[in-house]
């Protein structure tokens, strides 16, 4: 097909944008189910002790009420943690609602009640009585024991090895910072509220859930409950958003499941949105780096201490350090990864996790030394450029970062700044201009993944995988793939996704799935097309001329008839990528950030951001774009508003709504500038693609502390900035 | 609906177009009626507190969070949902804006966030990108696709500024 046949590459309206603005697209609360119960959970208000009583006099009183389950009365599930391990578990044991009388958590669910309607099943909960034996909790990073994990969480980066005497190295160097950061615990919140509708059957079992892996849902369920015998299909072909709250089968489908197992009868339960915070958060840290320079700006150490919050149950982890050893040339290099145990639920992962609390620190640090050496901020990161992974010792497959900084600078004006804090300014508001530096693996699912994909007789082809589209544009990338390998346009393409029942797939995460679930369609479909030639040669209905279409709909329906029906079908598989591999990948980005702040009342406005990104081929611009808009968005939350805040003394989350949980409002954002880089990878992954799906959010809160700092002169190490703090800092420094 | 009828009510609403009755208790905001029982769920509940705009639907030609009304406090009113607007051919010029600007992602938080631009665009006060935003920041998108929203709201404004009326 001729090059500008193909649809690869090119923007693509989201094919999924018409049932979505239509009202059509359906989500997991949403499919009518006959005879359907509805259920709501009561959480506990301790954060550690013992359950003593559960009164439900009051509650099984109340009309439409059916059942209420706690740990006393639910149905029988396996009591063996390891079989509750899922595909982005961490070391530990995975929590299991009401398993017994302990509380681990404040949140965490205690009771379920379950009614004919919503409403009596949620003022129902409300009259459940129950009292605790309370026991000390913690819930204060800053003041719990710090430990070294004793097992590593597999799929997660291990944290690199220190080369050379990084001690000793910054003890000698002419130029130093040290500095001490913490960022805060923040919580995913997508807009979909975390949801399940059981549809109980005598021999299947139906479960629309909010989940970024269906078939990970459906293995769990089967284990949990033992519905082995039973047929258990788990369907989410919508899902409202996830940034990582799914990648674990959650709390809302066990206890769904367990319920409809219970009663024999279809259950739904919606949590409410306070709930959500019980379900899982972004891990707050406290960080320390040194970096140390020679009077040229050339980094002679860099020393990088983290210490992240896990519950007492799991030994969470994330690669916080990933990048601290890999981004810059430095011979000297040591990193310390620590985790202390709070009475918290397990964080999990949440966009970039790891990355985009370690490189606020480091980025954040490279701003400082910037300072201290007098250099310009984007000068010291050229100074300090690296061709190879020197933490691997290997080349990148491609490391177009050199193009992201010039392309993003020049797009923003960089060379405009004036170097000193305090220098520009409008009216009341002072102008700041930050920049900081992104990085993000750019990695294949160590899981297999396959597709199908059929011609039907309607002369379309349907291309078919269990993986979900949580928002990223899976829908409409798989269909250009399609597309372009069959020779076909791209209205002839159906894709059917987020259904346990399709081929398998891993988890929808480590911005993996345009290149798994990507390769596994293009495999499917150069099987099929591979079939169709040859057959369609015998019956003698190969009608191609050069540069048209593999097959016309005429010819595709002669070739359907000779078969009598018969289907014509094929399956890919991409296989994970084996171990030893000769080269690091890495997507990168480049992040200048305007900041404007109201010197009175401390406000800050981020007025302007240019992300220049280097990830590969870019399958579609418009929903990558997207992708990269809406990252810098949750950059700007957690660098300005993302704050999960507890109440050390009740160890309990304050934050309860969105009216306490700030996320950024469209009154927040203003000009948002994507710019992505030419970058080709023969060698990433087959379709030389590297994801998109964080990177955009790595380099945001660093670039705008960074920014912030030029603005007022205020070196602000601790996220989010809210005004109070840079109130604070204000009225410290005057 | 639950099992106490001395407190339920009847509630008659027209819409989109069509007279809808039900007896509902009390309790039941009109987001849980259009959802859960007339089973229009382009109406979505992303909060229930009236905090993120996810629910928002028009009342009498106003945008409102359907999650802060109960079902039984303004029976007779006339409301159109997302499945109220365009036509089941056609979409209406804000749909096609919102797919043409891809001003979403997810999709959650997209039918309450075209109900508000179409309530926003008949009340006639905003009139800058900057007005725009604040009118729509009672509508949360996580996504963050937030600058293709105004986009699409803005191409569309001025559409019909033109036209001076919105179908």
């Amino acid at each position: 097909m001729d090059q500008e046949q193909t649809v690869t590459g090119k923007s693509i309206f989201r094919i999924d944008g018409p049932p979505k603005v239509r009202g059509e697209a359906k989500y997991a609360a949403e499919y009518k189910v006959p005879d359907l119960l509805h259920a709501y959970v009561v959480t506990a208000s301790i954060a550690k002790g013992r359950i003593l009583s559960i009164d439900l006099s009051a509650a099984r009183q109340f009309p439409g009420v059916v059942e209420i389950l706690s740990h006393k009365n639910r149905p029988w599930f396996w009591p063996v943690s390891f079989l509750y391990k899922d595909a982005a578990g961490p070391p530990g044991k995975p929590f299991m609602p009401l398993y017994d009388d302990r509380v681990h958590f404040s949140g965490q669910p205690v009771a379920l009640v379950i009614a004919e309607s919503y409403e009596a099943a949620r003022d129902a909960a409300a009259l459940v009585g129950v009292t605790y034996k309370a026991e000390p909790h913690a819930t204060d990073l800053a003041r719990s024991p710090a430990f070294i994990p004793r097992k590593h969480r597999i799929g997660v980066a291990p944290v690199p090895h220190p080369t050379g005497d990084a001690d000793r190295a910054f003890a000698s160097a002419p130029v130093k910072i040290e500095a001490a950061y913490t960022t805060s615990p923040e919580n995913h919140h997508p807009m979909e509220l975390f949801a399940t509708t059981v549809e109980w059957g005598d021999n299947i079992v139906t479960v629309y859930d909010k989940t970024q892996s269906p078939k990970s849902v459906e293995l769990f369920l089967k284990v949990a409950f033992r519905l082995i015998g039973r047929k258990v299909r788990v369907v989410s072909s919508y899902v409202g958003g996830g940034f990582g709250l799914g990648l674990r089968p959650q709390q809302s489908v066990f206890l769904a499941v367990m319920a409809a197992k219970s009663l024999k009868r279809s259950v739904r339960l919606v949590l409410p949105r306070d709930h959500m915070f019980a379900l899982g958060y972004r891990a707050n840290t406290v960080q320390t780096v040194s970096l140390a320079a020679d009077e040229k700006g050339r980094l002679q150490a860099i020393r990088h201490k983290a210490i992240a919050a896990t519950s007492q149950f799991e030994d969470a982890q994330d690669p916080i350090l990933l990048f601290s050893a890999s981004l810059y040339r430095c011979d000297n290099v040591k990193l310390n990864y620590e985790l202390a145990k709070l009475d918290t639920v397990s964080p999990c992962d949440m966009r970039a996790p790891g990355a985009a609390t370690g490189m606020f620190a480091l980025e954040s640090a490279m701003d400082e030394l910037a300072y201290a050496l007098g250099a310009d901020p984007l000068a010291l990161r050229l100074t300090n450029y690296t061709e190879r992974d020197q933490s691997e010792n290997r080349p990148f497959s491609s490391k177009a970062l050199r193009e992201c900084y010039a392309q993003g600078s020049e797009r923003f004006g960089w060379d405009k700044r004036s170097h000193a804090p305090r220098s520009m300014r409008e009216d009341k508001e002072l102008i700041g201009w930050g920049m900081a530096t992104g990085a993000w693996e750019a990695a294949m699912s160590p899981a297999p993944a396959r597709a199908e994909v059929r011609l039907r007789s309607d002369g379309k082809f349907e291309v078919t995988s269990s993986i979900t589209d949580i928002g990223t544009g899976t829908y409409t990338i798989l269909s250009q793939i399609a597309a372009d390998e069959l020779e076909t346009p791209i209205e002839r393409i159906v894709v059917r996704l987020g259904d346990s029942a399709l081929p398998f797939n891993p988890i929808q995460g480590g911005s993996w799935t345009a290149a798994t679930s990507g390769a596994a369609v293009q495999s499917a479909c150069r099987k099929l097309k591979a079939k169709i030639t040859s057959q369609a040669k015998k019956a003698g209905v190969l009608d191609r001329r050069p540069g048209t279409e593999l097959l016309s709909a005429s010819a595709l329906a002669d070739l359907l008839k000779l078969r009598r029906g018969g289907e014509l079908s094929a399956t890919g598989t991409m296989f994970s990528p084996p171990f030893g591999k000769r080269f690091s990948s890495a997507t990168h980005a480049a992040v200048f950030a305007e900041v404007r702040v109201d010197e009175e009342l401390s406000v800050v406005r981020v007025t302007r951001i240019v992300c220049a990104v280097a990830a590969g081929r870019i399958l579609n611009p418009t929903t990558a774009r997207s992708q990269i808009i809406g990252a810098t968005v949750m950059g700007i939350g957690k660098a300005l508003h993302e704050d999960t805040a507890y109440d050390h003394n009740l160890g309990r989350c304050m934050a309860h709504s969105f009216g306490d949980y700030h996320i950024p409002s469209n009154a927040d954002v203003y000009d948002i500038d994507v710019v992505f880089v030419d970058e080709t990878d023969t060698q990433v992954s087959p379709l030389g693609v590297k994801g998109v799906g964080e990177i955009g959010v790595v380099a945001v809160a660093p670039a705008i502390a960074n920014a912030i700092f030029h603005a007022t002169g205020q070196r602000m190490r601790d996220l989010p900035i809210t005004i109070d703090r840079l109130a604070r800092a204000r009225s410290r420094a005057s | 609906m639950a099992a106490a009828p001395n407190t339920a009510h009847r509630v008659a609403y027209t819409i989109n177009g069509v007279i809808r009755v039900a007896t509902v208790e009390p309790g039941v905001t009109l987001l849980d009626l259009l959802r859960e029982e007339f089973d229009l769920t382009g109406t979505k509940k992303g909060c229930d507190h009236g905090q993120c705009g996810a629910c928002t639907v028009l009342m009498n030609g106003h945008r409102i969070n359907s999650c802060l009304v109960l079902a039984v406090s303004r029976s007779g009113s006339v409301v159109t949902t997302i499945e109220g607007i365009g036509t089941s051919d056609g979409l209406h010029p804000l749909q096609e804006a919102f797919v043409k600007h891809d001003a979403l992602q997810c999709g959650y938080c997209t039918p309450g966030q075209i109900c508000s631009a179409i309530g926003l665009i008949s009340e006639g006060t905003a009139k800058t990108r900057d007005e725009i935003r604040e009118g729509m920041s009672g509508n949360l998108c996580r996504c963050g696709a937030y600058t293709g929203i105004v986009d699409a709201i803005e191409e569309v404004m001025a559409a019909v500024s033109d036209a001076e009326s919105l179908p």
